[in-house]
């Protein structure tokens, strides 16, 4: 199988599931908007969210797209590692027009995942994992609402812990987006330099929103 | 005195190729598998000879000593190649091109080779383009042209500033194909060391290879010599670092003929030599001389000023520069062949007008193109020509005028051979540069490129099959036979030499003083005089070379200084035969320049009565004279004229 | 003007594919700064010579730009810290007096050391004979303006055919990856109808090749791109990627 065989198909995996995520990031973003505005909203999305079917199916999916990445990536870093030789070059300088965060992908997709962990602990645990395994603990797992504001409002730790998160996604992004376009092929010589331009404008909306959004949790809580 | 048949085919001159191939004899494909064939080099005439032969089905050795095939110094090449397609329907012809290249080379080329050469020269497009050779096209989509020196048409076809490396490119992927496909054995980082004869034909070559230093035998049913020129005999040139004469020079003392070796090429357009520490001189593309003018000052004291840095080219003011191209040759003028722009620019400069501190260098002004075409289109078509000469020099040519010299460049001489490309060695055979065929005592510039591709496209795959089809009974040949073993021996033997020495001097050392002497006495102007001096220091310099040169390193390693000496020894040997052959033509064509025979205007002076023949030299022995057997030229449909680039 | 400098030398030795290497450190006095950076290794090979000691063995041989055999790592870059040049057309100007110049060969997987600075590069040749090519023998082809190509087409067939083939885009890159060397003469011959009938056929066996030999995997870092002495554009391995991935889905 072509996909899993050659290098352009290991590296259309990481596309095609990285723009997965992108999606992803997109909805879940809409959801602390409506946060933002109203716990009440949220806790109803929170809810047609629950232990339904469809939800699992998705939470599914995604964490397959997850797993898929993050497996491909260690793939791919390892190969590439060994493609390197055994001999490392003593004197490594950037070049100019090369990103830093081009280079460094699998450590700031692996912060990425780390955090990934503590976000899960915090509220996929306490709320789908908690509804489906009938674990009730003070609060009541489709209260989002209520489970944002214990985490955010006020807290320091928390809210820091989450915007560095945030900062290493915007470097995974600006790099990932451009490139996972590049890969699939849909790119020219006019168009290079615009998806490298659209790519940190992508990254910068998803993880600036991310942030203020984080950070009027920790001022306000969650909307009235 | 032996009769030196050179083969050309009964009829009319236009018919003699179309005759010979109706004619000659052919390998059934069945037979083809049982030949081997040996092809030595893998330039633009080794690589397609080798993809071609491949192709029809016989089994293909080929050798290179760079460490891929696309490395060969064909990819050099710059400016285009020629083809009379007519594509610009400005009156050309295979006959023009044929008689301009004639011409060009001074008529000391055989007339039968360069009509066969214009012939196939269509064909050469045809089969780049269909190999995906992206050369220059114009809006419509079609083929573009650019006019070279001593033509009056638009013939030469073009990739950018590197048509030498989209054609290599070219044949070398039809070559890798080949490999591909097993039918081709390739052997990189090998260097042919010897042709082995067995009952008198050429049936293997030694070769070293260059990364363990050991030496290995092939056998084959013919060899093929396609390794490039000798000019690195004056160690200063336009040629690769590795480029050398040593391959042909092996088969010149297995008694091949060597034919013309005066004949190299001084390329006027190469950027100035600066230091002593210098390795190599750049070219730039002939193609310059197209929109760039040529001059020196008028006045002695400008130009005293600008050898002593105190003037700039651009502070000499327009009526007091002497485009010296223009005023001499009204008709061409900054596009007269390369023989006659070299010897310009010396005799300029040895008048004392030269523009650098050297003293040796003339001006190529693009300032009256910038104004005529804007910056933008000269940027356009020499952007990058430009950007290597500022690299070099830290001067911008967009600015100042650049300066330039002329520089060796190609030998026209080489491996003599017949017309189907056979050196006096049966089975042994010569193309591209390596032998002497069709440029005469000048070659045109882009005739290179069409040459190497003809021979190695279009003409050898058809010739080498006249040899070819007697051999199909012949098995293959083991190099346990005693010739193979005698031939690797003596190069043991002459390397163990070398090792021995242990003398002072690095090769590169005395590489140089030979260059001094070949560029001082051997150089763009020769006599008598100096070149019965040249003889005899290049004999003191042979003496001094087998006993006080250093090599370090084994024998049998990879050893960089070894392969120098070894190809130093031959050059050494070239350059001497050189002067020989320069000393017995006494007369002025082409690249070959007598002082004592000029005119009063100092133009080239041939002398047709005595010298309407090819020199082949041959072989006597170590430390003997050789001896010149000649080939006449006859002329049968083209009357020889004074090359006039006047009107 | 140009000066003399004094500058030392840290070259990289090692005597065989599997020998362990090391850096040598070595001093050069008043070297002219219009000397190109391989003259400045041949005065330094003529000193060891001179001191009995073993040259620096490196591969280059046209010095103009073009042959694509000079393959030096000098202070971290391929080809030195020129842009858009190769190592041969490097010129001491770019070095100050006193600087302290670090020479490594290529490092990469796919390009074992042979001695010191001498790598192997037949890998790239063993990617083209597996499909770099125009499937056609010499003779009876078509006129060559029988097809009018587009002059952006054949512009950029020419763009990408510029490359010489040096390897300095899989030294560069830190995967290791030869994506751009493929993706250039992919991208030439796609980009001509001469080379188009056989497109899907040469991008699956060139990118097969390439995989079989090891070299890494494209992460888009465009380090490839930045140190190319020829300035070939990544835009060619989005093509690459493309037709790569369309001949596999109409498979």
């Amino acid at each position: 199988m072509w996909l899993l065989n050659s290098s352009i198909g290991k590296k259309l995996i990481m596309s095609i599931s990285g723009l997965f995520l992108i999606l992803f990031l997109l909805f879940h973003l809409c959801m602390n908007i409506a946060a933002v505005f109203s716990g009440e909203a949220y806790n109803v999305i929170c809810g047609l969210l629950g232990s339904n079917w469809y939800a699992l199916v998705g939470t599914l999916v995604l964490a397959a797209g997850v797993v898929v990445h993050f497996v491909y990536a260690i793939i791919l870093t390892l190969q590439n590692r060994k493609a390197r030789g055994n001999d490392r070059y003593a004197i490594n300088a950037r070049p100019k027009g090369v990103e830093w965060a081009s280079q460094n992908m699998f450590v700031l997709g692996l912060i990425v995942i780390l955090f990934m962990i503590l976000h899960f602990s915090q509220f996929w645990y306490n709320m789908m994992f908690a509804e489906l395994a009938g674990i009730h603990g003070d609060i009541h797992p489709q209260d989002g609402a209520a489970f944002i504001n214990f985490y955010f409002q006020g807290n320091v730790v928390n809210t820091v812990l989450y915007l560095v998160w945030f900062v290493a996604l915007w470097f995974h992004l600006t790099h990932g987006f451009w490139s996972a376009i590049h890969t699939i092929g849909w790119n020219n010589t006019i168009w290079l330099n615009r998806w490298e331009c659209i790519s940190k404008w992508v990254a910068t909306i998803i993880c600036g929103l991310f942030a203020v959004i984080t950070i009027i949790f920790f001022l306000n809580g969650v909307g009235a | 005195m032996t009769q030196i048949d050179s083969k050309i085919p009964q009829g009319p001159l236009a018919e003699k190729w179309k005759n010979y191939k109706d004619h000659q004899k052919l390998v059934n494909p069945a037979n083809k598998r049982r030949l081997d064939v040996i092809v030595v080099g893998t330039g633009l005439a080794g690589a397609s000879a080798a993809a071609s032969l491949a192709e029809m089905g016989f089994n293909v050795l080929n050798f290179c000593i760079q460490d891929s095939p696309r490395r060969a110094h064909s990819i050099a090449a710059q400016g285009g190649i020629n083809a009379a397609k007519n594509y610009q329907n400005d009156g050309d012809s295979v006959y023009r091109l044929f008689y301009d290249t004639i011409k060009g080379g001074d008529y000391r080329a055989r007339e039968a080779n360069v009509y066969r050469l214009a012939e196939v020269s269509n064909s050469i497009i045809d089969q780049c383009v269909a190999q995906g050779v992206p050369f220059a096209r114009e809006y419509g989509g079609l083929l573009d042209n650019r006019s070279f020196g001593g033509a009056q048409v638009s013939r030469t076809f073009y990739a950018r500033g590197q048509t030498g490396q989209q054609l290599l490119l070219g044949a070398y992927s039809a070559l890798s194909r080949m490999i591909g496909l097993n039918k081709v054995k390739m052997y990189t980082r090998h260097e042919m060391l010897d042709v082995v004869k067995i009952d008198g034909r050429a049936r293997g070559i030694i070769a070293r290879n260059l990364i363990t230093g050991k030496i290995e035998r092939f056998s084959a049913h013919a060899v093929v010599v396609a390794t490039g020129g000798y000019v690195n005999t004056f160690f200063l040139s336009t040629n690769a670092m590795a480029s050398n004469g040593s391959a042909a020079w092996q088969c010149y003392k297995k008694g091949a003929y060597f034919a013309n070796p005066c004949m190299v090429q001084i390329h006027p357009t190469c950027v100035p030599v600066h230091g002593d520490y210098q390795s190599k001189l750049t070219l730039m593309s002939e193609s310059l001389r197209n929109d760039g003018r040529i001059w020196v000052p008028k006045k002695l004291e400008d130009a005293k000023a600008l050898q002593a840095g105190t003037k700039k080219g651009k502070d000499i003011p327009e009526e007091d520069r002497d485009y010296y191209l223009e005023r001499r040759y009204p008709a061409f003028g900054n596009l007269v062949p390369r023989d006659v722009a070299s010897r310009a620019a010396k005799e300029r400069c040895d008048a004392g007008f030269g523009v650098n501190n050297t003293g040796l260098a003339v001006f190529l002004d693009f300032s009256d193109a910038i104004n005529r075409l804007g910056k933008d289109v000269v940027k356009a078509k020499y952007g990058n020509l430009f950007d290597m000469y500022e690299e070099i020099t830290n001067d911008d040519p967009y600015e100042t005028p650049m300066m330039i010299y002329p520089a060796l460049h190609y030998s026209m001489g080489g491996l003599w051979v017949d017309y189907e490309l056979q050196t006096s060695i049966p089975g042994l055979f010569a193309i591209g540069e390596a032998n002497f065929s069709d440029h005469g005592a000048n070659r045109l510039g882009a005739s290179a490129l069409m040459q190497g591709l003809a021979d190695g496209y279009f003409v050898l795959p058809y010739t080498i099959q006249n040899y070819l089809s007697d051999q199909i009974q012949v098995p293959r040949f083991s190099t346990d036979l005693p010739e193979f073993a005698a031939s690797e021996k003596a190069i043991k033997d002459r390397i163990q030499k070398l090792m021995s020495i242990k003398g002072k001097e690095s090769v590169d050392s005395i590489h140089k003083k030979l260059g001094h002497i070949m560029w001082e006495y051997i150089g763009m102007a020769r006599d008598a005089e100096g070149l019965k001096e040249a003889i005899q220091k290049l004999k003191d310099l042979k003496k001094e070379f087998w006993t006080n040169v250093h090599i370090p390193g084994q024998a049998e390693d990879l050893n960089v200084e070894l392969e120098k000496a070894l190809r130093l020894a031959d050059f050494i040997e070239i350059g001497t035969l050189m002067a020989h052959d320069a000393l017995d033509r006494a007369e002025s064509c082409g690249g070959h320049f007598r002082t004592e025979h000029q005119t009063e205007e100092g133009e080239a002076l041939r002398h047709d009565d005595k010298f309407m023949y090819v020199s082949c030299w041959e072989y006597q022995g170590e430390d003997k004279d050789p001896v010149m057997l000649k080939e006449d030229l006859n002329y049968e449909f083209v009357v020889p004229q004074t090359r006039n680039y006047k009107k | 003007m140009d000066k003399d400098i004094n500058i030392t030398l840290k070259v990289w030795r090692q005597k065989g594919p599997k020998e362990k290497g090391q850096f040598e450190t070595y001093q050069l006095k008043n070297i002219n700064q219009g000397t190109s950076f391989l003259e400045m290794l041949d005065i330094l090979n003529e000193q060891l010579i001179n001191e009995g000691k073993d040259p620096v063995v490196f591969d280059h041989d046209c010095r103009e730009g073009i042959c694509g055999m000079c393959s030096l790592y000098v202070n971290g870059h391929p080809h030195g810290p020129a842009t858009g040049a190769t190592t041969c057309q490097l010129y001491m100007r770019r070095f100050n007096d006193g600087e302290t110049i670090t020479i490594e060969p290529w490092r990469s997987a796919g390009f074992p050391v042979i001695r010191d600075l001498m790598v192997d590069r037949y890998a790239y040749d063993k990617i083209i004979q597996a499909g770099g090519f125009v499937s056609v023998n010499t003779g009876g082809v078509p006129d060559a303006n029988a097809i009018a190509i587009p002059k952006a087409d054949a512009d950029l067939a020419m763009d990408a055919a510029a490359c010489i083939g040096c390897g300095a885009c899989a030294a560069a890159c830190k995967n290791g990856s030869a994506m751009l060397f493929v993706s250039a003469k992919v991208s030439q011959l796609a980009l001509l109808p001469q080379g188009k009938v056989e497109a899907a056929r040469r991008a699956k066996a060139m990118v097969a090749k390439m995989d079989e030999l090891g070299f890494g995997n494209c992460t888009n870092t465009r380090a490839c791109e930045m140190e190319c002495p020829k300035n070939i554009s990544v835009s060619n391995i989005a093509r690459l990627n493309r037709e790569f991935i369309c001949a596999k889905l109409k498979d």
